[in-house]
């Protein structure tokens, strides 16, 4: 398990690994807005949340088919299917894999395009604190969603629509948590809806990759 | 005691049966090699016994986690050096260390290079070296020496000899002679699937596998 960790980490910061093209993305969609929506009057700050969640959420969906495909293509997942390892772990570890290369740094970097969108100082912890809980239910999600096309060529269009319709809870709750704490409301109830459904994503989700893997294998 | 028996086993591909009422054994220290015509259904049958598609009929035995499986694709990813991709599948499989393979395929000198500069044929001894870091029995090879040169094939027949010597077993789908004597030939078109009737099986088959 922890071999296939480290393989997936060092494969995605290697040349041609897109380590830094969902943060590029990030980066980019959130630079644009203030020059398309205009600084003045507030209106930026009101948006704010939304648009660092929609905008995390389409840099996250940006490298979702590189979880399995590449290692389809080369006959890795055959050979990781024959191993030791459940498949349910390979699943679990890839979509961690990809969190940590593409999840974690939109963590890290988001409190700098915060302020770039005026964000107020309260919300900033909440934002930093939503997309580190938020986050991991999006790689999980898209793990399943990669899983699910895996055989196909040309599968991204239909892995994005399966897999954003999957996104919406994780991105309602997250920016209404952000908005919240923005506007100094309690923000407990969205907290806690964008936990739960986090942890149910990681519980459950492995499992029905896991299946459609196994499937798309024969 | 056979390390790998069939028996009366019907594979699918795309959903029609290819190969019927197959049954064979191969004992510890023997390969087994599949012959029949493209379409026959070998690269099917290999799948089927990795686990990587179920048997529509009749059973499989062997002892569990014991079989390594070969395909067309070499599983390597080409941004690791050749030491990194063997490495990583020895800790998967949790078999030995890559040293022995990396001696035994002649591939000590490209240890260090990343696997996306070698050549196909290089590729593939990577490959098969991998064989050998799974510490599995039994090996499934699809192919395994294509692109290989005639010095490369005999590098790989000693690899095998070996693996055999040491008790394990092997199924080949191949078109090439090994020149090894533990091997027996299979062919699969006496068991090729017919819509509505059952084959019949050639009589004193098994014995030759006794």
């Amino acid at each position: 398990m922890r071999a296939l960790l480290w393989r997936d980490l060092r494969l995605a910061v290697r040349a041609g690994g897109g380590f830094g093209l969902s943060l590029a993305f990030f980066l980019i969609v959130c630079t644009l807005v203030p020059f398309g929506v205009g600084a003045g009057g507030g209106q930026l700050s009101r948006i704010a949340p939304g648009i660092l969640w929609v905008g995390a959420l389409l840099a996250c969906l940006l490298s979702l088919d590189r979880i399995f495909a590449l290692d389809h293509e080369d006959g890795s997942l055959d050979l990781l299917a024959t191993a030791p390892l459940p498949l349910e772990g390979v699943v679990a570890i890839k979509a961690l894999a990809h969190w940590l290369v593409t999840g974690l740094p939109l963590v890290v970097f988001s409190p700098l395009l915060g302020v770039l969108l005026h964000l107020p100082d309260a919300a900033q912890i909440w934002l930093v604190l939503s997309l580190l809980i938020g986050t991991p239910a999006l790689s999980m999600l898209g793990a399943f969603g990669a899983a699910i096309t895996v055989g196909l060529r040309r599968g991204g269009l239909l892995m994005s629509l399966l897999v954003l319709p999957l996104y919406v809870p994780t991105l309602i709750f997250g920016a209404e948590m952000v908005r919240r704490g923005a506007i100094g409301l309690d923000v407990t109830t969205p907290l806690v809806f964008l936990a739960g459904i986090t942890l149910a994503t990681l519980a459950l989700v492995p499992f029905a990759a896991a299946a459609a893997l196994r499937v798309n294998l024969r | 005691m056979s390390l790998i028996s069939v028996r009366d086993l019907a594979v699918v591909r795309g959903g029609l049966r290819v190969i019927e009422g197959l049954d064979f054994d191969i004992p510890a220290g023997q390969a087994l090699v599949l012959r029949g015509p493209n379409g026959a259904g070998k690269t099917t049958l290999l799948r089927t016994l990795a686990g990587l598609q179920p048997a529509v009929a009749g059973e499989i035995i062997c002892p569990p986690e014991s079989i390594a499986y070969a395909g067309h694709a070499d599983g390597l990813k080409p941004a690791l050096t050749v030491a990194e991709n063997l490495s990583f599948w020895s800790a998967v499989f949790g078999g030995p260390g890559s040293g022995p393979a990396l001696s035994a395929m002649n591939l000590t000198e490209l240890a260090a290079r990343p696997a996306h500069t070698l050549s196909a044929g290089q590729k593939r001894r990577l490959g098969l070296a991998r064989l050998m870091v799974t510490g599995r029995a039994v090996w499934l090879l699809d192919e395994p020496t294509v692109s290989l040169d005639t010095a490369s094939v005999a590098l790989f027949a000693d690899m095998l000899r070996a693996h055999l010597a040491s008790g394990g077993a092997a199924l080949i789908a191949t078109h090439i002679d090994l020149g090894l004597a533990e091997i027996s030939t299979l062919d699969l078109t006496a068991y090729r699937a017919q819509p509505g009737r059952k084959p019949a099986r050639p009589a004193g088959f098994n014995e030759a596998f006794a």
